[in-house]
């Protein structure tokens, strides 16, 4: 149950491929400018590629519930493989959004939706972090893609603050900033919204 | 006010402002964390502390007994199995009234295995002689790990202390926090000043010899005497905390429990979750409230009696089971502490969330009618129940 002032986002990827570190670095930011934030996992087995759901609640007012989130604003899919074995749109709201990492545009995913008759959104998160990382790091572009479609943060000042974030966490590997950097913009130029 | 953090994170972090003389550290999911974070700090000269990297919980314990006997403050983190493997050692260090703390992050006990959160773990430890503090998010572990020391090296207490957090649930969520400043909290919690300690060379002593009967029950009774008066100090440093940080705590937090006619007593992270049925039952007129008990160990059963006095019915939720076949932990004494009421509210045990399945909102207003119906109708139906039990055929 969430007030109206308050987005909540599921977010369905597999150990080892960082989206609960993108959801993660969505709290902190969302945090750093003021926001009440919740970031926060929910691990099954414990080992690399089993499925793993992760949860944002960002608010302006803070958030005592403490439950995962059943009727989420925005579902992000990190492996589209996972759509073969998981309801992801399962209590997505009518007037809500779901984001893909996927090559094909928006409409050619619905048949893969199960019935889900609302926004979708497709980013190549793999091929933009191969081209530019070097290798299939899909978190920071999904992360930029749901900034950009959820307007939960403005953009060019999310991009401002996850980079003294970055400089932070990658205060002994300075060269990923730059690479990363630059995913994200990316990720938000291309963004294709359905 | 700093970023988010999680709940590892900010007991981590009043670790390190802390600065305690020994670690004692073995990783258990999901706990590990606390001794990773605290490792960096150790690395980068953050803090002085002797961390003692061992091969078992049983040995981190070890490690802090001898650390605290020797006069030192020690410290550690574990969750689970990693306390079950403690067990022994928890009564020793209570026993030899040593104030070690201890970052307990709760999690399910095996089997079957589970890796999510429960209080099995913690109500397994219960009469163990340790003091024992529960919170509801981040900024509570953090507050709590804090007080913890004030409290527990007390000279009338010298108890152990354990401060816990849900896991997962708290100890991975990241979450705001108000921190204070290093130089505050290095004041609040002071040196540690043992007047008695291994190493005393004016004055050396043996810890932990051999009870003979004669006098092994009037140490017990001391420990008892100790518990006992940890609630009255627990209470003074909270006091002290409040006017260094703003925020109040009591042995438990009364949720909009004025003129509440239906309450809940539970503890933790799902007193958040049940604080938002309960404004909702509120703005529906609905006389709704609820008691998070925070101070497990010492129970405040007077306390809690006094405040559920006005009540007339009450569901206490159990997050672990403890097979006594007669409900669970919680409200076995919650059930006591009412007992010498005059107009006793009527009880339920709803035993929820074993292994960290998860509870809603709609669970709680799913609950409350429960309450509204036994009110109504004076029968309380079946008075121990599991909540969301899958039947034989899903």
């Amino acid at each position: 149950m969430a007030s109206n002032d308050m987005v909540e986002i599921r977010w369905h990827g597999r150990g080892g491929q960082g989206a609960k570190m993108a959801c993660m670095l969505l709290a902190d930011v969302a945090g750093l400018q003021g926001k009440f934030v919740q970031g926060f996992p929910e691990y099954g087995p414990e080992r690399m590629g089993a499925p793993i759901t992760a949860f944002n609640r960002i608010s302006e007012k803070r958030c005592n519930i403490h439950s995962f989130i059943y009727e989420p604003d925005y579902v992000a899919v990190v492996d589209e493989t996972l759509l073969d074995s998981i309801d992801v749109t399962a209590g997505l709201k009518a007037d809500g959004s779901i984001i893909i990492n996927t090559p094909v545009a928006p409409e050619e995913m619905r048949p893969r939706l199960r019935g889900w008759t609302g926004k979708i959104c497709t980013i190549d998160a793999r091929r933009i972090s191969e081209e530019i990382l070097g290798s299939n790091r899909p978190n920071t572009p999904m992360l930029a893609a749901v900034v950009k479609v959820s307007g939960v943060l403005e953009t060019e000042r999310f991009l401002t603050d996850i980079e003294e974030s970055f400089k932070h966490k990658f205060a002994n590997k300075p060269q990923l900033i730059e690479g990363n950097m630059t995913t994200l913009k990316k990720s938000i130029e291309e963004v294709q919204v359905g | 006010m700093s970023g988010p953090l999680s709940g590892n994170e900010a007991v981590a972090y009043a670790m390190k402002q802390i600065n305690p003389d020994v670690m004692g550290a073995f990783p258990i999911t999901p706990s590990t964390e606390i001794p990773e974070y605290f490792a960096q700090f150790v690395a980068d000269g953050e803090v002085n502390t002797e961390y003692v990297v061992v091969e078992s919980e049983h040995s981190s314990m070890s490690v802090c007994i001898a650390a605290q006997a020797a006069g030192a403050r020690a410290v550690c983190a574990t969750s689970s199995c990693g306390l079950a493997l403690m067990y022994e050692l928890l009564y020793v260090a209570a026993s030899s009234r040593l104030p070690i703390t201890l970052a307990c992050v709760n999690r399910a006990l095996s089997g079957p295995i589970n890796i999510n959160h429960d209080y099995s773990d913690s109500m397994g430890a219960r009469d163990s002689g340790w003091i024992q503090i529960y919170a509801e998010n981040n900024q509570e572990a953090y507050d709590n790990f804090i007080m913890a020391m004030p409290i527990g090296e007390t000279p009338e207490i010298r108890l152990p202390v354990m401060a816990c957090m849900d896991g997962f649930i708290t100890s991975h969520a990241v979450e705001n926090i108000d921190l204070l400043e290093t130089d505050v909290v290095r004041e609040f919690v002071g040196e540690y000043d043992p007047e008695h300690y291994l190493l005393k060379k004016e004055n050396p002593l043996a810890v932990g010899p051999y009870d003979l009967s004669p006098f092994y029950m009037e140490h017990k009774v001391l420990e008892a005497e100790a518990m006992k008066a940890a609630k009255a100090r627990i209470l003074e440093v909270a006091a002290e905390f409040e006017k260094i940080s703003g925020r109040h705590y009591g042995l438990f937090e009364e949720y909009r429990m004025e003129d509440a006619e239906l309450a809940l007593v539970l503890m933790g992270s799902t007193a958040g979750t049940a604080k938002a049925a309960v404004d909702k039952l509120r703005e529906d007129g609905v006389k709704a409230g609820l008691i998070k008990v925070r101070v497990f160990r010492p129970f405040p059963g007077e306390e809690l009696a006094r405040a559920l006095a006005a009540t007339k019915a009450v569901a206490v939720m159990d997050k672990s089971e403890g097979f006594s076949a007669n409900g669970g932990p919680l409200f076995a004494e919650t059930r006591s502490a009412l007992y010498d009421l005059k107009n006793r509210p009527y009880l339920i045990d709803i035993v929820y969330g074993l292994g960290g399945r998860d509870i809603t909102v709609q669970g709680f207003e799913t609950i409350f009618a429960r309450l509204a119906q036994i009110t109504a109708t004076g029968e309380t139906g079946p008075v121990y129940v599991h909540m969301g039990q899958r039947s034989k055929e899903d």
